[in-house]
């Protein structure tokens, strides 16, 4: 399709340049504006304390020094120990990953069994599951942190990986339900009718028709999970923090020199790993967002 | 047939009819518990008079006086709707109208909304850091335009108590405005091309045409984005503590912060309860007639 046959400013003329300039002007405009804090961080944790106090917040750095990420990484202060960001980067992921597996797994299956072998009250369970993705999370935060600390899980990663995956059951159960109802209910009466039984028709048939809907679930709930401030603050302690409670205590440290190129790079390490997911799989984010549209 | 396969038989016809109940009914009853019966802990909770232990002897409404009698729960309200509707006013402004502009079948459209989506890929933990930075008093934006001859500039939102909220609205506008471009984008992109093209034959403009014809026509969008944003300022609680950390004193408190802060801070679970259960009847009111409607809309 040509330009000039599409859009809602379609005619050539001066006056039709002039508008598709300030249309460009302003969209570069709006790039700047979500670009230019990013760029300012990247900026500030390259520098120098003594050029950030003399230089200004959008100067660029004159001697580039990665002394502030190395310290972010490895030995700034988080409360009272000096570890830098790493070990919390590897708690985040030792969260992160099993929870988003479980999470999927079971959202696939649990979608798959109410909509393709639909049983009376398949609808109704569902609804019920789909509320609890809509609850502020305050209102659990109380009895979870007794049933943690119960069932000794609580202060620890793997009580972190229970919590994530039972709050984001809900959820994948919605992405998966939404596939499985568009996929034909032919398909599994033939397999049916072959002799095959629930768990085949899952993993052989289901499973690699849903394989963009579990790509849409894992990058979604890897971004939810790792983002995740509440669940980390409430239910781990110390050195079982995931990276953005570190993050937040590095930056809260209020004793000595504040150490702003160390806050910055500490910030860009802890935001890396999603933006990654981001930028390499953008549109499967942007499916997860729309069908989160519900949710929110 | 045999009399030793009849058992094995017996079984896996039992499994046929009754695996994906067997598989589905553990997952439910953990909603059960871990959604339903925690809810009904946590109101249960609100009735009573624990403090730092739970205390089952039931208080009537005690906890609640409490919430409605400390200076500190008004101060969370009255940010919550400053919050809340600037929060929902500048991610609408910004996002329809970037939607719009992309909406132009432009080059490089593609690269542009990424840019304008990847805030949302960050943790509210690494925006309210990067404004902390921005927005710093002394070494900021304020010494930014000091630098270029505004001697007499000053720009010092984070630190006072009567202005510290907006520094809130301005990240978390920053983060999620990208998100209404996505739905707006998506929602302009559904409407028939036709329509578009009778309003220009029409002698429609630009702008007359997005006003009375295709705005209207995805006025349901309008409706999730704002239902959207105000569920999450309602649970903004990252934002407040990476930005402002509630202060300076509590000036930035939310109901989120505030729950937190008697929860585990100072331990007194009752009022803890009672602000949570505030909060889930907010969301609900909010939620479930949506819910009902989409449900309702989309079983047509």
């Amino acid at each position: 399709m040509s330009q000039a046959q599409s859009g809602i400013v379609r005619r050539q003329g001066p006056r039709q340049i002039a508008l598709r300039i300030l249309l460009f002007a302003v969209l570069g405009l709006f790039c700047l504006y979500y670009l230019i804090p990013l760029a300012v961080m990247i900026s500030t944790s390259l520098k120098s304390l003594d050029e950030i106090r003399t230089g200004s917040l959008i100067s660029l750095p004159h001697e580039i020094s990665l002394d502030a990420w190395s310290k972010a990484w490895s030995s700034a202060c988080v409360g009272v120990r000096c570890t830098g960001l790493e070990p919390y980067m590897w708690n985040s992921f030792l969260m992160v990953v099993p929870a988003v597996l479980i999470s999927t797994f079971l959202g696939a299956i649990n979608g798959y069994a109410l909509t393709k072998w639909r049983f009376p009250g398949a609808n109704v369970i569902f609804a019920l599951m789909l509320f609890g993705a809509f609850i502020p999370f305050q209102i659990v935060l109380l009895p979870m942190a007794r049933t943690l600390g119960y069932f000794g899980l609580a202060g620890s990663v793997y009580g972190l990986v229970f919590v994530h995956t039972v709050y984001g059951l809900a959820f994948t159960t919605l992405f998966f339900r939404n596939f499985f109802v568009s996929v034909s209910d032919g398909i599994v009466q033939a397999a049916k009718i072959d002799g095959a039984g629930f768990f085949p028709i899952f993993f052989k048939l289901m499973l690699p028709m849903a394989l963009p809907t579990i790509v849409v679930s894992v990058i979604w709930q890897f971004t939810q999970i790792w983002n995740d401030f509440l669940f980390g603050i409430a239910f781990t302690v110390g050195d079982s923090n995931p990276v953005t409670v570190a993050l937040n205590n590095i930056v809260a440290t209020s004793t000595g020199v504040k150490e702003y190129n160390v806050d910055m790079a500490a910030a860009i390490i802890a935001g890396l790993p999603t933006l990654l997911v981001y930028v390499l799989a953008g549109s499967y984010f942007v499916r997860g967002l729309s069908a989160g549209a519900v949710k929110g | 047939m045999t009399n030793a396969g009849t058992p094995r038989v017996a079984l896996e016809r039992f499994l046929d009819r009754w695996l994906p109940q067997i598989v589905v009914s553990p997952l439910f009853a953990a909603s059960l518990v871990f959604v339903y019966a925690f809810i009904a802990w946590t109101i249960y909770i609100s009735f009573t008079k624990s403090g730092v232990m739970p205390n089952y002897t039931l208080v009537g409404l005690a906890q609640y006086e409490r919430v409605w009698s400390t200076p500190r729960w008004y101060v969370a309200l009255q940010n919550l709707f400053v919050f809340t509707g600037l929060f929902i006013a500048g991610c609408m402004i910004i996002g329809v109208l970037l939607a719009i502009l992309l909406d132009q079948r432009i080059r490089l459209e593609g690269a542009i909304r990424t840019i304008y989506l990847y805030p949302m890929a960050l943790s509210f933990i690494v925006t309210g850091t990067a404004w902390k930075w921005i927005l710093n008093p002394t070494l900021g934006i304020e010494k930014l335009v000091q630098g270029w001859g505004f001697r007499d500039f000053s720009f010092d939102w984070l630190v006072d108590p009567q202005m510290a909220i907006y520094t809130v609205v301005i990240a978390g506008v920053w983060q999620s405005s990208g998100y209404v471009m996505a739905l707006f984008l998506a929602g302009l992109r559904s409407v028939d091309d036709e329509i578009i093209r009778a309003a220009a034959i029409d002698g429609a403009g630009p702008v007359r045409t997005y006003a009375t014809i295709i705005l209207p026509m995805i006025r349901p969008v309008f409706l999730s984005s704002i239902i959207i944003l105000a569920h999450l300022a309602i649970k903004s609680f990252d934002l407040v503590v990476a930005l402002t950390g509630g202060g300076p004193g509590y000036a930035t408190d939310m109901p989120a912060t505030f729950m937190y802060a008697f929860a585990f801070q100072r331990s007194e679970l009752g009022t803890a309860a009672a602000s949570a259960v505030m909060m889930l009847m907010t969301v609900m009111a909010i939620m479930v007639p949506y819910l009902y409607s989409e449900i309702r809309g989309s079983a047509k």
